[in-house]
């Protein structure tokens, strides 16, 4: 429960519209009546979904034995937060692709994210996890085990994606499977309608805002019921004027809050803000994305999972309205960044630090990060955006195809501010100082202060 | 059975002082089983689930650990947490202590509500069991859900029913952090207030709480002597009169059961507060201490420790008053 309020969602908590917001809703009942399911025993697929029962805590294990190829050699184990139906047979195809002996166990995604600090002590080979500061931190204390020579194997991953997977001392211990950009989303036919221009820099930004004031439309969607979907403009404002690797040195805990860099991010911000939908502390983002839908604003900055807010099943207008949906990247700030750096949660595979079988470890990390791999997942789950630039787009939605175009043309990915650094420091000093500068953005030089001093009680990384 | 009650009666006349004492003796071997067994287990579980975790909170609370490294790599930190909470997480702490304040003292007006409602159902008026079940059916919730319902159903800024029904504009009920009023107190340098979020928050709790109580006073007055209440009001009490004097200090163990579930529920508030996603401005102590404790990031056990260190006190000095209380009127 709280991963969906507290944090930014995870691809596999959120997808594309053909995740429908139903199926998201199901799987959350499921959780919750699992107990009361298995109990009545009425409903089949529900009592006996995988790992849903686990909700005493510790991380348990359900072997998927029909998923293990007859292969020779010892068993790879896999530890899989795969939960869902889709997701859970999509990996184990993945897996498959492979050709290895593979046994998976599979925990519930909550679950297995709650205990993830238990269950990393003693791990499977091989773990499912997320790119950026959340593998950083646990191959910063030597618990993750360094797949450097994994990645000569996987020419088909940009660079951006390599330097996600990297740790702070330039090791790898990450292979990338799938991910969601965040950009900012409009209605085409609003802006066909009005003339409108996708701006390329700041300045275009500006004079759009006053346009769409001028045609009595809200320039800007704005949410953060759950503290964290104006993480993302942070984010995105502060790699436009600072660089991405400032946005990693300031996630990183090596810079002052109090730097005018920081500054200059709120300075840049406040000059948006008066375009935003009033009172975006508490307003929830799918409230915003409905607003989106009806037209009364024009842009939103969000992961592609906006669309998920539209939901064909219940609402006939929904699927034009996702048709409508298209996106293009956050304008240029300062010339010397462009607009080189996307933010873009990764999801996919860290090995364990001392794994039984290390070399089928590795062959199974290669493996998962060929394109068989992801072309025989999204054959299940359509609901992705693969990592590796060769896998086949042929069933991809124009707006996942363009995701693609957007990651796989950026050199930086940042992985989202609170994937990005220290989870806790992010959502109780970062996201409510940001709360409150949304409140009062005249406080900034107090919010800086504060946020500067109870940052140097985290030990980053 | 009353064979069973006759005979040691009867063995109890035949050899009058010392049978009385071998019959006592002899029971006291058997109560000893029972009792070793009705009051260990207990006491053996209290001990381990509660009295252990709230020690080694205690220590914890002394400590720096993130939960990952080994057990024998905590390191003691002195009164670190406690300095950092108190000086570095002021804005954090003072709020919620704060709230959790203003949570006992509103609980309590809500309380005396419920008791108003449970007195006036009592008179027996035309529809009372329709009152309440109105009344009583958000008890039925958990307070969790009574969050959700209020903050989908209600609050929401674009579609929640009081902003549909409020005449003027748009007010965002979850997401305010505006204060309603403000106090300065020396050596803070940013002034306590009851934020506007906290207030609709408040208004949600009341909606629960007072049916809660009501419920509870109801069947004490159901009990209450009506022979006391007539000897009143031959002796020429009031209604407000009778109530004061006589049949609330009747109902004293209602009101002391009353008064206990106020302060818990003021206390332990979290689950209605994490429902609504923890707002700037409605953050309590059961907020605090969750989040620096659970959850993936689950780092800093230290300071969630000292957190919860500060609750336990305020909780302490609640718990004396209880148990002195109790004992007072058992001694009575």
């Amino acid at each position: 429960m709280s991963n969906h309020h507290e944090s930014s969602p995870s691809p596999t908590d959120v997808g594309f519209s053909i995740l429908s917001r139903r199926s998201l809703l199901a799987g959350a009942a499921g959780v919750a009546g699992a107990a009361a399911l298995a109990a009545c025993g009425s409903d089949d697929d529900a009592g006996s979904s995988p790992g849903t029962t686990a909700a005493g805590g510790a991380v348990t294990t359900v072997a998927a034995g029909d998923t293990t190829p007859p292969a020779g050699g010892d068993a790879v184990t896999f530890g899989s937060n795969y939960s869902d139906e889709k997701p859970k047979a999509a990996i184990a195809a993945a897996v498959a692709s492979s050709g290895l002996n593979v046994s998976i166990n599979t925990v519930d995604h909550n679950t297995y994210q709650e205990n993830f600090n238990t269950y990393i002590q003693q791990p499977d080979d091989v773990v499912s996890w997320f790119a950026g500061y959340r593998m950083r931190a646990f191959a910063g204390k030597g618990v993750v085990g360094d797949i450097s020579d994994v990645w000569a194997g996987l020419p088909d991953m940009s660079e951006g994606f390599k330097s996600a997977s990297s740790g702070l001392d330039g090791k790898q211990y990450f292979v990338p499977l799938y991910f969601y950009p965040w950009a900012i989303h409009y209605r085409k036919s609003l802006f066909e309608e009005k003339g409108y221009e996708i701006p390329a820099t700041w300045d275009d930004l500006l004079a759009l805002c006053e346009k769409m004031v001028a045609d009595d439309i809200i320039p800007f969607a704005a949410a953060n019921d759950g503290g964290w979907p104006q993480m993302g403009m942070f984010d995105m404002i502060n790699m436009r004027t600072n660089g991405y690797d400032f946005h990693v040195s300031l996630m990183g805990g090596k810079e002052s809050w109090t730097d005018d860099k920081v500054k200059q991010i709120f300075t840049n911000w406040s000059t948006i803000t008066d375009y935003y939908q009033p009172d975006a502390n508490g307003r929830t983002w799918q409230d915003a994305a409905t607003a989106l839908g009806n037209k009364e604003v024009g842009m939103y900055l969000l992961g592609t999972f906006v669309t998920s807010n539209f939901d064909p099943a219940t609402d006939p207008a929904a699927q034009e309205i996702i048709d409508d949906i298209d996106f293009f990247a956050f304008p240029e700030i300062d010339a010397a960044y462009g607009q080189d750096a996307v933010e873009a949660p990764i999801d996919g595979f860290m090995m364990a630090a001392a794994p039984k079988n290390e070399a089928g470890a590795k062959a199974l990390l290669t493996a998962l990060g060929q394109a068989a791999a992801i072309d025989a997942y999204i054959a299940i789950d359509p609901s992705v955006v693969a990592a590796n630039a060769k896998a086949s787009t042929g069933s991809y939605s124009p707006l996942q195809q363009k995701s693609a175009e957007l990651v796989g043309a950026a050199k930086y990915i940042s992985q989202f501010l609170d994937r990005d650094t220290d989870p806790d420091f992010a959502s109780q000093v970062v996201g409510k100082g940001l709360s409150d500068f949304l409140a009062t953005p005249g406080d900034i030089d107090t919010i800086l202060s504060t946020i500067d001093e109870q940052a140097k009680t985290y030990t980053f990384e | 059975m009353s064979l069973d009650i006759a005979s040691p009666e009867a063995a109890a006349k035949a050899a009058p002082p010392k049978g009385r004492r071998r019959r006592f003796y002899q029971l006291c071997v058997t109560d000893k089983l029972v009792l070793g067994v009705m009051v260990g287990v207990p006491a053996a579980l209290h001990i381990l689930l509660v009295w252990i975790p709230a020690i080694l909170t205690g220590i914890l609370s002394f400590a720096e650990w993130d939960n990952l490294q080994p057990i024998r790599d905590i390191s003691f930190v002195g009164f670190r947490n406690y300095w950092q909470i108190f000086t570095i997480f002021d804005n954090k702490l003072f709020p919620a202590l704060f709230n959790n304040v203003i949570l006992v003292l509103w609980l309590f007006f809500c309380s005396a509500i419920g008791v108003l409602f449970a007195y006036l159902l009592d008179k027996n008026v035309r529809g009372t069991r329709a009152y309440q079940s109105i009344y009583y059916f958000p008890v039925v919730l958990s307070i969790a859900v009574v969050g959700f319902i209020w903050k989908s159903v209600m609050f929401s800024r674009d579609t929640g029913l009081l902003n549909i029904l409020w005449p003027g504009g748009p007010i965002d009920f979850v997401g305010d952090q505006t204060k309603i009023f403000e106090i300065n107190l020396p050596g803070l340098d940013f002034p306590l207030g009851l934020s506007r979020n906290f207030a609709a928050l408040l208004l949600a709790m009341a909606w629960r709480h007072i049916g809660y109580i009501m419920v509870l006073y109801l069947a004490g007055l159901k009990s209450f002597d009506p022979s006391l209440r007539e000897a009143a009001s031959i002796d020429g009490c009031n209604e407000w009169q009778t109530f004061r004097q006589v049949i609330f200090p009747a109902l004293k163990p209602i009101n002391v059961v009353v008064a206990v579930i106020t302060v818990i529920e003021a206390l332990r508030a979290y689950d209605i507060v994490a429902a609504l996603s923890e707002p700037r401005g409605t953050e309590v102590m059961g907020t605090l201490v969750t989040n620096s404790l659970t959850g993936e990031g689950g780092g800093r056990v230290g300071i969630g420790s000292a957190y919860g260190m500060v609750l336990f006190m305020l909780c302490v000095g609640f718990i004396i008053w209880y148990v002195v209380n109790n004992f007072r009127e058992q001694e009575s």
